[in-house]
């Protein structure tokens, strides 16, 4: 019971960092139906960033909750700014082209933050200061819960309810949810699309970034090829609750991050890796649109 | 007859090239031959289905390594079993035999996967699809990392080197023949009007379904035979290379080359095998070349999406001299 509970602790704590990156794919997905193969290496950078930024500002030698937050920010900016970079440079030219040509240039980029990551950070991999001071919340035979999970868990929760808030209350957030329904019609409504579309990639790289600063303090070890796999699994949560929809993507690196630490911890750690394609493809041949998507009427 | 002597003469000429080439050729050269053919035959059967059906699997590199693994199995596990059974025939017949059973292994083990994921997964449209043959591709990797009678997470040495340039160069006019002719059957104009307009397709009375398993299982067979040769190459195969990093360096081929265009894959196909050695080249711009190859791929992207070629395909019936074929407009 013990152990299952620690499992519970680390997958949900595994999930909640997955659903931070997957928000970013769904909601780029609902706004401009393109699957962002990049966002996981801004993810990376994320990390990077957060890595270059606590050395230069000595906050790496002395961990404070401070820091950590100031850590936090300056890698969610650097990130937003990334990915607007990103959308306006590669995506926007392209954005009257076929789906297919998008998506190919989306690897293309992807590509090209991995192998110039390698060349600008080093292809070793580095190691992440610990910028929290560890501490014990709870401690019994079996069953220990130091601060880290439960402050990841916080912030990207806290991160959530931010996104939440935002895309459902505030004006931009209305704007958005306008532009993923009908684009064209949108635009007609006097909505500058332009600007939201890059609103959206801001925040899913911000949210990303946030999510590699919490990956590199549970797994000190970056290096520029690490956005590869934890992005191609956040996907998939994302696919799984039913791309476009933000509660789905969250439910859906929950479920994610729960099985497979379930998966590593009673049955084989190398399976862990499978484990998230295999719960795909079940959920597409069941339910093609995700646990919460809703089935889209074919248009002729 | 005419057409029979033909073959023959192309037969001898391909072994005379199997037997001689080696010798007159660096083996650097013959390396790059020998990838550069793999490539083509990987980027040919994969445009029959991203291409001429207009599907767009990720999975490639998955059939490929079902087709290797296979392949190895029976030739490490089976082969020398086999050959002993046929020593009654000269030695250089009999590794051949078995190394031809081994490629239909590989090709037909892969085309079954092909079938398995296609039938239930093909009913999925764009992106899903997508994403389950990148997901079917990642489960073949893991699996195999699992098994130990394979290699597991060591990888699978000791694979005996059958591949040669008589059955690279063969092979890789094969695909080009077969992907070629079916395109230009009715079949192929079946599966050009999948990739224009499914619904469309569709009311027609062309069993859209139908058409797309049949693409799928058809280039996963060649996947599967390119992984037989590869492995049989390099005699070694490891997880690591069939990631879905491979999946996507195959699809930039056929991208560069043109979707649809059989002519450009090849032409693509031997580029990008080329390209990163003779970057290697370049001195201080070495460590950059994988950087470069990314951002030509966004700028052609950007600026020619169609891909080098486009649709373009050279009419090479116009020189076959034989039987007068009507060229399709």
């Amino acid at each position: 019971m013990q152990e299952f509970l620690q499992q519970l602790v680390n997958g949900v704590s595994w999930g909640s960092i997955y659903a931070l990156i997957a928000l970013g794919y769904t909601m780029v997905y609902g706004v401009l139906q393109l699957i962002n193969f990049a966002h996981g290496d801004v993810f990376m950078l994320g990390a990077f960033f957060g890595y270059y930024f606590s050395r230069w500002t000595k906050i790496a030698q002395e961990p404070t909750l401070l820091g950590f937050f100031a850590t936090l920010f300056f890698a969610m900016a650097a990130c937003a700014l990334v990915g607007i970079i990103i959308e306006r440079a590669a995506y926007k030219p392209l954005r009257a082209r076929p789906r297919l040509t998008v998506l190919i240039t989306a690897i293309g980029v992807s590509l090209l933050l991995e192998n110039g990551g390698q060349l600008v950070f080093g292809a070793d991999p580095k190691f992440f200061p610990s910028l929290i001071p560890e501490s014990r919340l709870y401690e019994s035979a079996s069953l220990v819960v130091s601060n880290l999970p439960v402050i990841i868990l916080t912030v990207s929760i806290a991160l959530m309810l931010l996104l939440r808030f935002i895309v459902m209350k505030t004006t931009i957030g209305k704007a958005m949810r306008a532009v993923a329904f009908n684009r064209e019609a949108a635009s007609l409504m006097g909505i500058n699309t332009n600007n939201v579309i890059s609103f959206t990639f801001l925040l899913g790289s911000a949210l990303a970034g946030a999510g590699g600063i919490l990956v590199a303090l549970t797994y000190p070890k970056i290096d520029p090829l690490m956005g590869l796999l934890p992005g191609l699994k956040a996907f998939v949560a994302a696919v799984l609750g039913g791309i476009g929809n933000i509660p789905g993507a969250v439910l859906g690196a929950m479920i994610l991050g729960v099985s497979e630490t379930m998966v590593a911890g009673y049955i084989s750690s190398t399976l862990r890796d499978a484990i998230a394609f295999a719960l795909l493809v079940v959920i597409l041949l069941v339910k093609p649109t995700g646990l919460l998507g809703s089935r889209v009427g074919e248009k002729v | 007859m005419k057409r029979l002597l033909t073959f023959i003469g192309l037969f001898v000429l391909i072994l005379l090239a199997n037997r001689f080439l080696p010798e007159v050729i660096d083996s650097y050269y013959i390396h790059l031959l020998t990838l550069s053919c793999i490539n083509i035959i990987l980027a040919v059967s994969l445009n029959l289905i991203n291409g001429t059906t207009g599907q767009f699997s990720l999975g490639h590199a998955g059939f490929m390594a079902v087709g290797g693994y296979t392949s190895a199995t029976l030739t490490y596990y089976l082969g020398p079993k086999l050959v002993l059974a046929l020593d009654f025939l000269p030695a250089v017949l009999a590794k051949n035999f078995v190394f031809l059973l081994a490629l239909l292994g590989g090709g037909l083990s892969a085309a079954l996967l092909g079938l398995l994921v296609g039938i239930p997964s093909l009913r999925l449209r764009g992106d899903y699809l997508a994403i389950v043959t990148l997901g079917m591709g990642e489960i073949v990797r893991v699996l195999i990392l699992n098994v130990e009678a394979i290699g597991g997470a060591r990888g699978f040495s000791g694979i005996p080197a059958y591949t040669n340039l008589f059955w690279l160069i063969s092979l890789t006019a094969l695909t080009i023949a077969a992907v070629t002719s079916l395109t230009n059957s009715s079949h192929g104009r079946a599966f050009l009007s999948v990739r224009e307009d499914e619904i469309a397709a569709e009311a027609m009375g062309i069993n859209t379904t139908y058409y797309k398993v049949t693409a799928f299982v058809i280039g996963a067979f060649f996947a599967g035979v390119a992984g037989c040769l590869f492995g049989h190459y390099l005699q070694l195969l490891h997880p690591n290379s069939f990631t879905f990093i491979k999946s996507f360096e195959i699809i930039i081929m056929i991208i560069v080359g043109g979707l649809g265009s059989i002519f450009g894959s090849v032409i693509a196909a031997v580029i990008l095998t080329l390209l990163p050695e003779a970057l290697r080249y370049l001195g201080p711009v070495k460590d950059w070349r994988m950087v470069i190859y990314s951002l030509a791929l966004i700028v052609l992207m950007l600026t020619r999406p169609q891909g080098l070629f486009g649709t373009w395909q050279p009419d090479f019936r116009r020189w076959w001299p034989f039987k007068k074929l009507k060229p399709v407009s």
